[in-house]
């Protein structure tokens, strides 16, 4: 894992003393909120519904037991018990007191962590797959890249202020996990005829009111050039990007009222132009980053595990969390292990200080000492011997952690919605308990195979609605919730948006509804194999339309 | 339409209301309900004062109803903020209630 360094250590401590200092000022009234707010968000503390929000960086999505369990303890001691997992990576704490955040973020700061670049118009927290450097399916890590553009993006004096915030994300497996086609700039690591490493570049893609997949606009990008290239990328965006209306702000605005030839000539030229040795990545730099991310030294094991097998044989549970949750590993006798934040009921993304320590005493006995975070709201253990999945299935049960849905329909991601979020226009999480509810973990939810439901609480789409194989989007009609259903989108390396059903559902009505598609899919899939995505592309929005509004009752406005 | 008067705490962003006694409270049954636009108009005029004094932040105005007594908010997102999450009937406002 990245330790800090001098620079990074010096780095956060003065920001810490800075902020510090900010909110003493802002308590006794030397600062008003006006002149406070700024700062406020560049460390990461917003004002939701009932409290502030204390949102953390998690860089690329990993963690170790000590920086886990450092977060238990902030939530203990400073909220109510919990935290919560976001779909960009973070974890979210939903009522610090503006008075504790000082003593916070230098808990955080003990564990080389903080808030910083979590809010506001500038590059956000970096992510990547959450499968990164465990994933038998990887050309390479991508995390010491991520690192790389993590340590150039920190308050980068030029890219402070931008016209809106922007989002780099980076897989290193031709599947993507990492959603790098709705990113304002995603890397997609590859290998060229030469057999070099590189990347493709994508640009312009993004959520939201507007949501747009993004461009390729380059095949094949040097590893020594990335900095150049990223710096090209954000230099045209800062200087053409709209400032005049917030909603047209993102990159994606830019690229699609240019035009993608337009974008990848202007990037180009300015790459071109500014090509100098100074951004250059020596590969010395390179190797160095990397060997902080160096595999961990797994002892040689056999492809299958007896302990695995027998208890598979005799517990039926067991058997289908590991067919569910246990992802291929690059060694053999080892697996990628999601532990679903997606209890049957529950909500998504949540965990307690409780099972935030169980998960860090876990990784440290059979991990590595690793953790991730996923952008689907689950945690993961990178690396475990599968002879030791019996023991920590046992450990995880016993939290309430061993939900075997991974991937199915009830591994649902879900934003806060409207009952912490201030923008809301609806309630998302318990129309995700009320999914979750109705389909389960058993053998109708395995027969239905692999179903990706992604529900947000507004247009903004945190919940990535729109690349859910069905989205729900909760709007407000007349004072009432109402929700928009969307099929067939997708986040991975076939990205498409999905497709509007057509009317809303009530929120009595919307699981009915998902429960329509959903059978409507199951009657007419080709065979148990074909997923709902590959049936849906295949049949097209039609027989679902039909089921939905032309049954007897359920479409409401 | 009656109106309460909300704002957040500025040391730790709780949801308060003004009461009738020009102070802030915790629960809404505790709160000042104003009868028309004039006297929401009359007490944001006075709120401005806890503002500057740095006490609350986010002030905002929101439509009530009132039933036997009891103040209900009219649009979910208040009922929210009065209540809390929910999701969690054991955090904000209504693990008190
Ligand atoms: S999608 Fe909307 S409701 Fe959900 S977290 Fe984002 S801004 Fe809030």
């Amino acid at each position: 894992m990245y330790r800090y360094d001098e620079f990074d250590a010096a780095f956060v401590a003065d920001r810490l003393n800075q902020f510090s200092d900010q909110v003493a000022r802002r308590l006794s009234g030397e600062l008003t909120e006006e002149q406070f707010r700024i700062h406020r968000l560049m460390n990461g503390v917003y004002l939701q519904l009932h409290a502030y929000m204390l949102r953390i960086a998690i860089p690329y999505g990993t963690l170790s037991s000590r920086q886990l369990r450092k977060l238990a303890y902030i939530a203990r001691r400073f909220d109510k018990g919990f935290g919560h997992f976001t779909t960009r990576q973070n974890i979210q704490f939903n009522w610090p007191a503006l008075k504790d955040v000082p003593e916070i973020l230098s808990e955080l700061a003990s564990v080389e962590m903080h808030a910083i670049q979590t809010s506001g118009n500038c590059i956000r927290n970096v992510t990547a797959d959450h499968f990164a450097g465990a994933s038998a399916d990887e050309i390479e890590d991508p995390r010491p890249y991520a690192e790389i553009l993590r340590q150039w993006s920190s308050i980068h004096p030029e890219f402070t202020y931008l016209p809106r915030k922007f989002k780099l994300a980076l897989s290193g497996s031709p599947h993507d996990r990492a959603a790098i086609q709705v990113h304002d700039i995603g890397y997609q690591l590859v290998k060229n005829d030469k057999g070099e490493t590189g990347f493709a570049v994508y640009v312009g893609g993004g959520l939201g009111r507007t949501p747009m997949v993004g461009h390729k606009i380059r095949d094949f990008l040097r590893v020594e050039d990335l900095l150049a290239y990223t710096q090209a990328i954000v230099r045209v965006y800062n200087l053409e990007g709209r400032r005049d209306n917030k909603y047209k702000a993102r990159i994606k605005i830019l690229v699609h009222e240019k035009g993608v030839e337009a974008m990848r000539e202007a990037v180009e030229a300015e790459f071109a132009a500014e090509k100098s040795e100074l951004l250059a990545l020596p590969a010395g730099e390179v190797e160095r980053i990397q060997a902080y991310f160096a595999p961990p030294a797994l002892q040689e094991r056999a492809e299958a595990s007896l302990a695995v097998e027998a208890r598979r044989a005799r517990d039926p549970a067991f058997a289908a969390f590991v067919d569910t949750n246990v992802a291929k590993h690059k060694r053999a006798g080892y697996g990628v292990l999601t532990m679903s934040l997606k209890p049957i009921g529950g909500i998504p993304g949540d965990a307690t200080a409780e099972q935030m320590e169980l998960v860090a005493d876990i990784a440290e006995t059979f991990s590595h000492d690793e953790i991730r975070v996923s952008h689907e709201q689950n945690l993961v253990l990178p690396h475990v011997a599968l002879d030791d999945l019996p023991a920590i299935y046992d450990a995880l049960k016993a939290d309430g952690l061993a939900t075997a849905n991974a991937g199915l329909v009830s591994d649902i991601i879900s934003c806060p919605g409207m009952d912490y979020c201030s923008l809301a226009t609806a309630r998302s999480i318990p129309v995700a308990q009320r999914i979750s509810e109705r389909f389960g973990e058993g053998a109708r939810a395995k027969d239905i195979g692999a179903l990706k439901i992604k529900i947000s609480g507004c247009i903004n789409a945190c919940g990535h609605h729109h690349v859910g194989h069905i989205g729900v989007l909760g709007l407000e009609r007349k004072g009432v919730e109402t929700y928009q259903l969307t099929l067939g989108g997708s986040g991975d390396e076939a990205c498409t948006l999905g497709d509007i059903t057509g009317p809303g559902f009530s929120y009595d009505d919307v699981v009915d509804a998902i429960e329509t598609v959903v059978d409507t899919y199951m009657g007419l899939r080709a065979d148990a194999q074909e997923d709902f995505l590959t049936a849906y592309r295949r049949v097209g929005m039609a027989p679902f339309k039909k089921a939905l509004y032309e049954r007897d009752s359920g479409a409401d406005i | 339409m009656s109106q309460v008067i909300s704002a957040n705490r500025l040391s730790d962003g709780i949801v308060v209301f003004r009461a009738p006694d020009g102070g802030w409270v915790e629960q809404l049954r505790d709160a000042e309900i104003l009868a028309d636009a004039a006297a929401v108009k009359a007490a944001l005029v006075l709120v401005e004062q806890d503002v500057k004094a740095n006490r609350v932040i986010e002030v905002e105005a929101f439509a009530v109803a009132i039933k036997d007594d009891h103040v209900e908010p009219v649009h979910l997102r208040d009922k929210i903020r009065a209540k809390g999450p929910t999701i969690h009937p054991g955090h904000g406002k209504q693990a008190a209630l």
